[in-house]
């Protein structure tokens, strides 16, 4: 039958968030139920509260979070890889065609057809209604798209990984930085930015953060151990490490320009971007021409690649930093996430910090 | 035929004329230079033919005046070919009467990584371009280019023209050709059976399309010029043309190449042709626009995309790019100029009116009665 749900919801594009109440469809044969535990807040959600991409405009009442992790209570009867009990984790997408040259080569992310993202979307190939994110009391997700949690991480700090960590996680295997002995650099030092330095030194990496806080230097070096700190906003910092890295990850979504960051690339360098930025961005054909460097984009990553990074991570007790905070503290948590004020990423605490009355049963 | 070098004095040094500009935005004028005496490693050799690269247009008019500022007087032209006349004692690949040609380089370090990886064109201490710039490791003093009589140069930076190739067709392979073949090859597009956008249909353009056929790759021309299509498909065998204003073309072509090369020089933005892209698509923009261009994160990131510069080639490369082209009969479509019709030339340039490459017949370059200047 279906369930009555509870969460935090965007009504307009101020993006203040209250709490609403709605139904989850009740479990077919593939699908899985479960309780949420804990939502990472990603910058994605603070985009689209805000209706800030045209091209993924926003349907209100939104309920964000694509960062979910949780415990199975029903399993519909075709399941086979979860049962009630088990530690479950959603990403970024719940649904694709699952046909296409690109779904079957595991890449949903690039369904040819169109891929159903967690929330702000229609599922069209369920209902056709506009899907309901992670800053609520339940989802119900088909199995293919469901994740396993591996018993190692903790289940708040492993939220993160769902959005973040393979969204760096990706590109960092696509273009074989894992093979190690490079020089790799991340701009930007929030949730996208610690999960790239933490893979980084997993695949051995001498690492550069990049930043425009020199309050992250500290931690940067004890906790990342980062070989090196530049503060973006120093000119003498940045000339000094011009042709040092072989890629960059860069993960800021504010608006910005290539051209400050490709002199850092080597030749044959590679910059990444992972955040999207919602002005497209200079490039100056000097800076690529000078050192065959390359500009590439990347998004989330697919299914299997993705239990790939956890399993990953799970072997390298690898997870993110984070500060858990319950739900009512969502829209302060957003003001803060505008400022780049968090280390690193904030999860909220939806099982603790729901209503009794609210409560799965 | 003339003697080219004016006076070659007992000092070693040739007086040699060329045309030059003077001054931003001013006409290419009749002008005497010196070229070095000849060194121990160097080639000496008449040059025929000069073919008109858009970097001699935007260097002329200083529209590169940040990263590499115009220092006048500017001889121009870095795709030059020609006969040996005369080689230094220490040259071992050419002799008197070879076919030879000279690209965009005439000298560097030699001894950096990148150097010894035949990658000149990212030398560590400086590359010395073929004009406007200064060569630190002979004389300190102005290079000079191609829109002239005679070319000194070390026989590293010399290449050999094929003898099936014609001397005017050869000569814009030297940056034209080697600037789209060296990212072809280094994105390894020769592997054929995938689908090749070029937008752009100058002598990049052209070259770009030439190299992908020989390579076995479908190819899509991209044009803002109609009027280029039945070449296109008649001479270049393209398998499809899209006006690029024509935005119902464009959207049908979405998502259905594997490469593109990008040879527009006048500002524009990747997003433009990101969307024609496939997943894991890469696109190499060789022009180089004197504004910066825009790209948008979330097309990048649709589909996994990317885009890259390449500049020219590294010397081995250049060889090997004109062997290719001996082996397979490529060279460029030229419309040959006399001397003096240079200035009209530029015009058309910029207007991209040249199928596809004008190429300056050098023998053309006579004593004029009056000459602009000499030191």
């Amino acid at each position: 039958m279906a369930r009555e749900c509870w969460g935090y919801a965007a009504f307009d594009h101020s993006g203040t968030m209250k709490p609403f109440r709605f139904t989850r469809r009740k479990c077919r044969s593939e699908d899985i139920c479960f309780e949420v535990k804990y939502c990472g807040i990603c910058h994605t959600d603070l985009h689209q509260i805000k209706d800030d991409w045209k091209e993924l405009p926003a349907t209100y009442p939104m309920v964000p979070g694509h960062e979910v992790v949780g415990i199975v209570c029903e399993v519909g009867r075709d399941v086979k890889t979860f049962k009630p009990g088990d530690r479950i984790g959603v990403g970024c997408i719940v649904n694709s065609c699952g046909q296409c040259d690109h779904c079957k080569r595991h890449l949903e992310q690039y369904c040819e057809r169109k891929f159903v993202w967690t929330y702000n979307d229609k599922d069209i190939y369920v209902d056709g209604n506009i899907t309901y994110g992670g800053y609520s009391t339940l989802m119900v997700v088909p199995e293919r798209y469901a994740l396993k949690i591996p018993e190692a991480l903790p289940l708040d700090a492993a939220a993160p990984l769902l959005c973040a960590g393979v969204t760096v996680y990706s590109p960092m295997k696509h273009y074989e930085m894992e093979k190690g002995g490079k020089n790799f650099g991340v701009i930007g030092l929030g949730g996208l930015g610690f999960m790239a330095a933490k893979f980084a030194k997993a695949f051995g990496m001498r690492i550069t953060v990049i930043s425009t806080s020199p309050s992250k230097e500290q931690e940067a070096r004890h906790a990342l151990h980062a070989d090196h700190f530049v503060v973006s906003t120093d000119p003498k910092q940045m000339k000094a490490a011009e042709k040092s890295l072989d890629f960059i990850i860069d993960t800021v979504s504010a608006e910005h320009s290539m051209d400050q960051y490709l002199p850092l690339l080597r030749t044959n360098g590679k910059i990444i971007l992972v955040g999207i930025p919602s002005k497209p961005l200079e490039v100056s054909a000097f800076n690529l021409h000078a050192a065959r460097r390359c500009v590439g984009g990347s998004l989330i990553g697919g299914i299997r690649e993705t239990q790939e990074m956890l399993d990953f991570c799970g072997k390298h007790h690898i997870f993110c930093k984070i500060e858990l905070i319950p739900i009512g503290y969502v829209n302060e948590a957003m003001v803060r996430l505008v400022k780049s004020d968090v280390k690193y990423r904030f999860v909220i605490d939806v099982a603790a910090s729901t209503p009794p009355e609210f409560r799965p049963n | 035929m003339s003697n080219p070098a004016l006076d070659s004095g007992t000092s070693g040094v040739k007086k040699v004329l060329g045309y030059a500009a003077v001054e931003k935005g001013g006409k290419l004028l009749p002008f005497v230079f010196d070229r070095r005496p000849t060194q121990p490693r160097d080639v000496v050799f008449r040059i025929l033919y000069c073919g008109i690269c858009h970097s001699d247009l935007h260097q002329i008019r200083d529209e590169w005046s940040d990263d590499v500022p115009a220092q006048y007087p500017i001889v121009p032209g870095h795709e030059m070919t020609g006969i040996v006349c005369d080689v230094g004692d220490e040259v071992t690949r050419f002799k008197i009467g070879n076919r030879v040609g000279v690209g965009c380089l005439v000298n560097s370090c030699g001894k950096c990584s990148h150097c010894k990886r035949n990658l000149e064109q990212y030398c560590e201490e400086k590359p010395i371009w073929t004009y406007n710039d200064k060569d630190i490791y002979t004389d300190n003093l102005p290079t000079y280019g191609g829109f002239s009589t005679l070319m000194v140069a070390p026989e590293r930076f010399v290449i050999k023209i094929p003898d099936g190739l014609p001397m005017d067709g050869a000569a814009p392979l030297l940056c034209a050709g080697i600037t789209v073949y060296s990212p072809m090859m280094h994105y390894k597009m020769q592997q054929g059976g995938k689908h090749f956008g070029v937008v752009g249909l100058g002598g990049l353009g052209f070259m770009a399309a030439k190299f992908a056929r020989a390579m076995g790759m479908q190819v899509t021309v991209i044009s803002s010029s109609p009027d280029k299509e039945l070449e296109a498909r008649a001479c270049l065998r393209a398998d499809d043309f899209i006006v690029s204003s024509d935005l119902k073309r464009m959207k049908k072509a979405e998502k259905t190449l594997d490469f593109i090369i990008d040879t527009v020089s006048a500002p524009h933005s990747f997003d433009k042709y990101l969307p024609l892209l496939r997943t894991n698509g890469q696109m190499v923009l060789v022009g180089m626009p004197h504004k910066p261009l825009t790209v948008s994160s979330m097309l990048l990131a649709a589909g996994r995309r990317s885009v890259a510069g390449s500049m020219i080639g590294g010397l081995k490369e250049t060889q090997e790019m004109m062997d290719f082209c001996g082996k397979h009969h490529i060279f460029c479509l030229v419309e040959r100029i006399p001397m003096d019709y240079v200035n009209n030339a530029m015009v058309r340039l910029h207007n991209s009116d040249v199928k596809y490459r004008f190429v300056i017949d050098c023998k053309t370059i006579k004593n004029p009665t009056a000459i602009y200047g000499c030191h």
